[in-house]
């Protein structure tokens, strides 16, 4: 028997709400499967198992936020006999069982109310009790025409099935969340509103979403600045033969196919880390520790603010194509809040594009534990000596942020050269 | 052969699609796209995809600076319908 864990969905997240379980006592499950969705304060995450089992027991149940390492559920290995309860409904999986690793800063309502009697799955909210346990430092949702639906996946499948309105309905999930049971309309917390159907137009982000990424990312960046020392070093890099073979390329492919410089960018920095893997990895406990494979971690700003940097997994062995397909998922699971665990705990290095908004530079703070970061800024015309002469080339000016603990700016700057290699040989990309 | 006041909702409806949090009324048919949009290269390949599937009309790579505002992408692809079907 071994115990799933609330994850560390990044060095920020001291501690997640649960907000739908995908798997019921009795299923199977593989390493990498998604079992469940977990709102940290950043994003609405899907949560993969790392191990092949059986899932004996849901511990936390829906709408409860318990810090990072609480025991979510149990799994026991998959050959191992079936105990009898296993074949039994839902209803009876979740056992009194207290969830005693819950120790929210302040009492909420909501670890009060696991500490009552087994609850059906779903359970429903105690109805009298405000919808979320409020992260420190948030906001609650305001709740109203303007706020944006929020739907966990299932209850928005469940809702396609019913035929339901969700925007007549007023969630009792985490920040207003809509659950299955809303959608149900099972327990009494489900609230159909008199509210007529707002048009079609997304309302912004609700504040409490906005506040608490801001306090995330300041936590994260305040702890980066205090522990990490930085150094930085920057390098311009001859962008014509990278852009000219691009657009070379580009004119063979259709539309759909067609690469970004942003692309090449991501590979150069992939392979460059190949040959230098003491950038790729964590400082961790006094010792660089490097990572397992080069998962960049790809800095995405959010519309309406905010940023995430999830993990391109295996970068170095994608071609430009992976590349392209796999950035675009990542930008569209991002801005749809359907991240997935190991893409929120994975990156061994930070790539900020932010050239793509018009800067000629970024000097980037790192992501702790990582040891490094890789800033490119606007990809544009300038001006170029090379051979005695001044002529005008693309160029764009590539950063590197650096912890000094884990190495010295002699090695940062070869990194760069090789960066600047890998991209006068775009073919090789 | 779409009117320039079709071509003009398909582009305003796969701008929004991109960029949901925009309300498309407040786009102001002059002003930079990319700037006003908050987009990013990826967007605007996407929104150049997007118009290639419900217009047919497929615009060069080359010819992307000419869609920098709502007027001007409009008159390009009223401009590319019109010598598509001359040709």
């Amino acid at each position: 028997m071994s115990d799933f864990v609330m994850p560390s969905l990044g060095a920020d997240m001291e501690a997640g709400t649960l907000l739908d379980w995908y798997v019921k006592p009795g299923d199977a499950v593989k390493r990498g499967d998604i079992v469940a969705l977990v709102d940290t304060s950043k994003a609405e995450i899907e949560v993969e198992i790392f191990e092949d089992g059986v899932i004996d027991e849901l511990v936390v149940p829906v709408g409860v936020r318990v810090p990072v390492g609480t025991v979510l559920a149990t799994l026991r290995p998959a050959g191992a006999e079936v105990p009898a309860a296993a074949g039994a409904p839902v209803q009876a999986a979740i056992t009194t069982r207290a969830p005693a690793a819950i120790t929210t800063a302040t009492p909420t309502p909501a670890a009060v109310a696991v500490a009552q009697p087994p609850a059906p799955l779903p359970p429903p909210s105690p109805p009298s009790a405000p919808p979320t346990p409020s992260a420190p430092g948030t906001i609650p949702a305001a709740a109203g025409a303007n706020h944006r639906l929020r739907v966990s996946p299932l209850a928005r499948r469940v809702a396609e099935q019913l035929g339901v309105d969700l925007s007549t309905i007023t969630g009792s999930g985490p920040n207003g969340a809509i659950t299955r049971a809303d959608v149900e309309g099972g327990p009494a917390t489900a609230v159909r509103t008199a509210q007529p159907t707002v048009g079609p137009s997304p309302p912004p982000e609700p504040v409490d979403r906005h506040a608490a990424m801001r306090t995330a990312i300041g936590a994260l960046m305040a702890r980066s600045k205090r522990e990490i020392p930085h150094y930085y070093l920057q390098q311009e890099i001859d962008m014509s033969r990278a852009i000219d073979w691009l657009r070379e390329t580009n004119l063979q492919l259709p539309i759909t196919d067609r690469l970004l410089p942003s692309a090449l960018l991501l590979s150069a920095v992939g392979r460059a880390v190949v040959e230098m893997p003491e950038m790729n990895g964590f400082w961790i406990d006094g010792a660089f520790s490097p990572g397992s494979g080069v998962h960049l971690g790809v800095a995405i700003s959010l519309r309406g603010g905010g940023l995430i940097a999830p993990a391109l997994h295996d970068a170095d062995r994608m071609s430009l194509a992976e590349i392209m397909a796999g950035v675009r998922d990542l930008v569209q699971r991002a801005r749809a809040g359907r991240l997935r665990s190991s893409e929120m705990s994975d990156p061994t290095l930070t790539v900020t594009n932010l050239g793509e908004h018009g800067v000629d530079l970024v000097h980037g703070v790192i992501y702790p534990p990582q040891v490094a970061l890789v800033g490119f800024g606007a990809v544009r015309e300038r001006p170029w000596a090379a051979g005695g002469m001044l002529g005008v080339r693309p160029t764009v000016v590539a950063t590197l942020s650096a912890d000094h603990r884990a190495g010295d700016g002699h090695t940062g700057s070869r990194f760069l050269t090789v960066i600047d290699r890998q991209l006068q040989k775009p073919e090789t990309l | 052969m779409t009117t320039d006041q079709d071509l003009r909702a398909i582009v305003i409806s796969v701008l929004t699609e991109v960029a949901p949090d925009v309300d498309p009324a407040a786009i102001d048919p002059d002003t930079e796209l990319v700037e006003q949009l908050d987009i990013d290269s990826m967007d605007f390949l996407n929104i150049v995809v997007a118009i290639n599937e419900r217009t047919g009309i497929e615009i060069p790579e080359r010819d992307y600076p000419k869609l920098s505002t709502l007027n001007d992408a409009v008159g390009y692809l009223a401009h590319a319908q019109k010598q598509a079907a001359g040709a």
